[in-house]
C-alpha cells in the first residue's frame, strides 16, 4: 500500500457542544481499491467519523486528507474534486431522496452541481448509472414514492457512482432495507466494486453485511479504535476483547 | 385446548375498497401452553397486527374477522370488558421501541408497581420489595437507582429489560414479543435474548416471537410461521424450514441470510 | 457465492389515479373568486360610468340606468364596485407578494442561521405576530401617509411575520432531512440546495398559507379604507365604499350590501381554494412504500 491513499483519517478527533468527545484520535487510510469496513455500536463514534470523512463537520483536532491533501472546506476547486471523487449512499431509502424530484433529476444531481455534464449529456450518463444498478430507463421520469426500499436504495446507488468516484462511502446501506433484499444490494456493491475497482467505506453494526464486502475493518467503541486489521484475521483470531464479545453477539443460523 | 388458536384471521381497514387487499389475509395457526412459535415477515407482511389482534388491541380504523380464542375466550369482536381480564394474566406484550412504550413522565418503580399492584395483589411494603424483586429477575443492576429514574435516564438495554419486567408482572401465560430486540445494539441485543429465553423457560410461559430476523428467531423458536403480504406462505420447524423452504419467498429469505451468515463463516 | 438474480422489477405503475374527489368547495371557491377577477379585468376596458361621474340623482335605488343605484354624491355604485374589485384584487395580490418575498427571505435566513441568530430572529417574529395586521399596518400607513401603495406595502410587511415563521419552520425540516445531506455530498451549493430542494418542498405548504394571507390583506385593506387609512377617492375600494355608506345605511342599503356582500364573496371564495389547495398539497395521495 504505498501508494497516496484517497481518503484518511489522521489522528482526528471530534467534540459536540456538550464538550464530549464522539470521537477521540482516529486514524485509519483508504487506497484505491480497497474496501474497509467501521464497525461499532451505538456511540462508538461511526457517524462522526462519517461526517469527518464526507467534509460536512471539520475535526476538533487531527487532520482529514484527501489525496495526501488536508481538506479544506473554504477551498472550491478542491471540495469540488473531492465530491466528484468521493461519493455516499446513505442509510434510509426513505428519505435520501428528494421526494418531490423525478428520478432523472435526482440520479443526475452531481454531474450537475459539479459541472461534469448537463442537459442531454447528463440524462444519458444518469440512464447508463441507473442499468448498471439493474434498473430500466423508464424509472427516469418517475418519483421516489413509486418505488420499494431496495429500489430506492439502488436509485441512490446510482446517484452516487453517476460521476465515477474513485471511493464509495456506504452508511449502513442494507439496516433500513427487508432481510430479503439486503443479500441483493450487497451482491450489487460488490459487483460494482469488481468492475470498476471503486474503493469502500462501510459503516455498519451488521457484522455479516462488512464480512460480505470488506477486506479490512475498524472497530469503534466510545469514540476510539479499538482494533483493525483484514476481515478475516478479525473474524477468526481477534485480538481484543471486545471484538471477540461483538462477533460473539451476533445471531447466527444453526448449521 | 390450546392457549391461544387462531382461525381465519382477516384485517382489513375499514375505510378500504372491498377489493383491496386486506392486511392478513385468512390466517391460522395454533400455540399450545408452554410453546413457542416464532411469526416472521418483514414490514407490511401484517405481523404485528396479527400481535395487536390477538390481544384486541387492534386500531379502530382496523377491523378483524375470523375466530381467535384466547385461553377459550374469543376475542375478535369482544367488548373491552371481556378482554381486560385477558390483557396481562393471560397474554402480555413487549414491544419493539421501549422509549414509546414506556411513560416518559413516570419513575421505572412507579411503572411496575401499577402491574404489580394490580395482578399480584400486593399493598404497601409488599409492593416496594416485588418491584426490586421484578428488576433482579430481568438482571438489571443498581435496583434502587433504577426503580427511581425516569426511561430517558437509563439505557435502550435497560430500558428493554424493565419493559420484559411489567410484561412479566402480570405471570401471563402468553408472552407476545414484537421485535424487542430490533432497535438494540448487537451485544445488547444477545443478553436481552438470553434473558427471554431463561425466563419463558424458568415460568413455563408460550412465547410468541414475532421478527423479521431469521437467525434471532431460530435461536428461540421451535417452529415458525412465514407471513408475507398478509398470508401464511410457510409453515413448520425451524430446522425444516431452513433447510429445505418450500415456498419461493420463504427461499429467498433463507438464502438472503444464509449468505450473510455465510460471510462470517468464510475465510 | 451464488449471485440471488435480480427479480426487483421496476414497479409496473398503473396511470396515476388521478383520485381528486370533485370537492364542492373548490368549485365554489373558483367561481367566486374568478367572479371577482373577471370583474377587476372588465373594469380595466369598460365601466358604466367615469368614476367621478357625480350626473345621477343621490341615493337612487337600483335601475335600467343606475344597476345598483347611486350613492350620496350621485355616482354610480356599480361602476364603483367593479373598481373596488380591482383594488381588491390588486391589494391581495401585491401584499401577499410583498408579505412573500420579504417573509420567505427572512425565514430562511433564520433557518440556516446560527442558533443565536435564529432565536432573535424567531423572537421578533413572535412580538409582530402578536400585533394584530391591521394594528400594523394602521401604524405604517400613519407614517407613510395614506395611498394605495402604501397600504399595500404596510399590509404585505404585516404579513411577511406569519409567512417568516412558516417558512422558518418548514424549512428547518427539510435542512434536516438526509436528501439534503445528499445533495451536500453530490455537490451541489447552498443557494442550488435552496432552489432545488428546499423551496419545491415547502412550498405545497405555504402556498396554501399565502392563499389565506390573500383574502386576510384583502380585509385588511378594507378595514384601512373603512378608517379612512386606506387609498384616497376617487380609488373607491370596498371599504371606503362602506365607510360613505354607513351614515345613509337604513334608507339605502344598497351602498353598504353591495360592497359588503363582494368582501364575503371574494374572501370566502378564497378560502376555499385554499381548503381545496390544501388537500391536494397533503398525503392524501397515498405514497407506496
Amino acid at each position: 500500500m504505498n501508494a497516496t491513499p484517497i481518503l484518511a483519517l489522521q489522528d482526528a478527533s471530534h467534540r459536540y457542544h456538550g464538550g464530549g468527545l464522539s470521537l477521540d484520535g482516529v486514524s485509519l487510510a483508504i487506497a484505491a481499491g480497497e474496501s474497509v469496513g467501521l464497525v461499532g455500536e451505538s456511540g462508538a463514534g461511526k457517524t462522526t467519523a462519517l461526517r469527518l470523512l464526507l467534509g460536512l463537520d471539520a475535526p476538533t483536532s487531527g487532520a482529514v486528507l484527501f489525496d495526501g491533501v488536508p481538506l479544506n472546506r473554504r477551498d472550491a476547486a478542491q471540495i469540488r474534486r473531492f465530491r466528484s471523487s468521493v461519493q455516499t449512499v446513505f442509510q434510509d431509502p426513505y428519505s435520501s431522496l428528494d421526494p418531490r424530484q423525478r428520478i432523472d433529476r435526482i440520479v443526475s444531481e452531481p454531474l450537475r452541481s459539479l459541472g461534469i455534464a448537463r442537459g442531454r449529456d447528463a440524462a444519458v450518463q444518469a440512464a447508463s448509472a441507473l442499468e448498471s444498478v439493474g434498473l430500466d430507463a423508464d424509472v427516469l421520469a418517475r418519483y421516489p414514492h413509486e418505488f420499494s426500499g431496495g429500489q430506492r436504495q439502488r436509485i441512490a446507488i446510482a446517484r452516487a457512482i453517476v460521476c465515477k468516484p474513485r471511493l464509495l462511502l456506504a452508511d449502513e446501506p442494507v439496516s433500513a432495507l427487508d432481510m430479503s433484499t439486503r443479500i441483493q444490494v450487497i451482491e450489487l456493491l460488490r459487483e460494482l466494486r469488481e468492475r470498476t475497482g471503486l474503493a469502500l467505506v462501510m459503516v455498519s453494526h451488521d457484522l455479516g453485511a462488512v464480512a460480505a464486502l470488506c477486506e479490512r475493518t475498524v472497530v469503534l467503541r466510545s469514540g476510539r479504535v479499538v482494533e483493525a486489521g483484514t476481515t478475516r484475521q478479525l473474524l477468526h483470531a481477534p485480538a481484543e476483547e471486545y471484538t471477540s464479545a461483538l462477533i460473539a453477539a451476533v445471531p447466527r443460523l444453526p448449521r | 385446548m390450546s392457549l391461544l388458536e387462531i382461525d381465519e384471521l382477516t384485517i382489513r381497514a375499514r375505510a378500504a375498497d372491498a377489493d383491496a387487499a386486506p392486511l392478513v389475509n385468512a390466517l391460522s395457526f395454533s400455540l399450545e401452553r408452554g410453546a413457542r412459535l416464532g411469526l416472521i415477515g418483514e414490514s407490511g407482511s401484517g405481523k404485528s397486527l396479527t400481535s395487536l389482534a390477538v390481544t384486541g388491541l387492534l386500531p379502530t380504523s382496523l377491523t378483524a374477522s375470523g375466530h381467535i380464542t384466547l385461553d377459550g375466550v374469543s376475542v375478535v369482536g369482544a367488548d373491552d370488558k371481556t378482554l381486560r381480564p385477558l390483557r396481562g394474566p393471560v397474554a402480555s406484550i413487549v414491544f419493539q421501541e421501549p422509549l414509546t412504550a414506556l411513560d416518559p413522565l413516570m419513575r421505572i418503580g412507579k411503572q411496575l408497581a401499577e402491574p404489580i399492584r394490580r395482578h399480584q395483589g400486593l399493598r404497601g411494603a409488599a409492593v416496594a420489595e416485588a418491584v426490586r424483586a421484578s428488576l433482579a429477575e430481568v438482571a438489571l443492576p443498581d435496583l434502587d437507582r433504577i426503580a427511581r429514574s425516569y426511561p430517558h435516564e437509563i439505557s435502550g438495554g435497560q430500558r428493554q429489560r424493565v419493559a420484559i419486567a411489567i410484561a412479566l408482572a402480570s405471570r401471563p401465560a402468553l408472552l407476545i414479543a414484537d421485535e424487542p430486540t430490533t432497535a438494540l445494539d448487537v451485544t445488547v441485543q444477545a443478553e436481552v435474548l438470553r434473558l427471554l429465553d431463561r425466563l419463558v423457560a424458568e415460568r413455563e410461559m408460550a412465547l410468541l416471537f414475532i421478527s423479521h430476523d431469521l437467525a434471532v428467531v431460530s435461536s428461540l423458536v421451535e417452529e415458525v410461521v412465514v407471513l408475507s403480504a398478509g398470508v401464511a406462505v410457510e409453515r413448520g420447524p425451524v430446522a425444516q424450514v431452513l433447510s429445505a423452504p418450500q415456498h419461493e419467498y420463504t427461499a429467498r429469505l433463507v438464502a438472503s441470510a444464509r449468505a450473510l451468515d455465510d460471510a462470517l463463516e468464510l475465510s | 457465492m451464488t449471485v440471488v438474480t435480480t427479480t426487483d422489477a421496476v414497479a409496473t405503475l398503473p396511470p396515476r389515479r388521478r383520485t381528486r374527489r370533485r370537492s364542492v368547495t373548490l368549485i365554489i371557491g373558483i367561481a367566486f373568486v374568478g367572479l371577482v377577477v373577471a370583474t377587476a379585468l372588465l373594469s380595466l376596458v369598460w365601466l358604466p360610468y367615469e368614476p367621478s361621474d357625480t350626473s345621477g340623482g343621490r341615493l337612487e335605488a337600483p335601475s335600467w340606468e343606475h344597476w345598483l343605484g347611486t350613492d350620496k354624491l350621485g355616482r354610480d355604485l356599480m361602476t364603483q364596485l367593479m373598481i373596488g374589485a380591482r383594488i381588491a384584487i390588486a391589494v391581495g395580490v401585491g401584499a401577499v407578494t410583498v408579505g412573500a418575498v420579504i417573509g420567505i427571505t427572512i425565514g430562511l435566513i433564520a433557518a440556516f442561521a446560527k442558533p443565536w441568530l435564529d432565536d432573535t430572529i424567531s423572537a421578533t417574529l413572535d412580538v409582530l405576530i402578536a400585533f394584530p395586521v391591521l394594528l400594523l399596518a394602521m401604524l405604517i400607513v400613519a407614517a407613510q401617509g395614506s395611498s394605495l401603495g402604501t397600504a399595500i406595502l404596510a399590509i404585505g410587511i404585516a404579513l411577511s411575520a406569519v409567512v417568516a415563521r412558516l417558512t422558518r419552520i418548514l424549512a428547518t425540516q427539510v435542512l434536516r432531512a438526509q436528501y439534503v445531506t445528499a445533495a451536500r455530498t453530490s455537490g451541489t451549493r447552498w443557494p442550488g440546495i435552496i432552489a432545488q430542494h428546499v423551496m419545491p418542498n415547502i412550498w405545497p405548504t405555504l402556498s396554501v398559507n399565502l392563499a389565506l394571507q390573500f383574502g386576510a390583506a384583502v380585509l385588511a385593506e378594507a378595514s384601512l379604507s373603512y378608517l379612512g387609512l386606506g387609498a384616497p377617492p376617487p380609488n373607491a375600494s370596498w371599504g371606503r365604499m362602506l365607510q360613505e355608506a354607513q351614515s345613509t345605511f337604513t334608507t339605502s342599503p344598497v351602498g353598504a350590501l353591495a360592497p359588503g356582500i363582494a368582501l364575503v364573496i371574494l374572501v370566502v371564495g378564497i378560502n376555499f381554494i385554499a381548503d381545496g389547495l390544501r388537500e391536494l398539497a397533503d398525503p392524501t395521495r397515498k405514497h407506496s412504500r
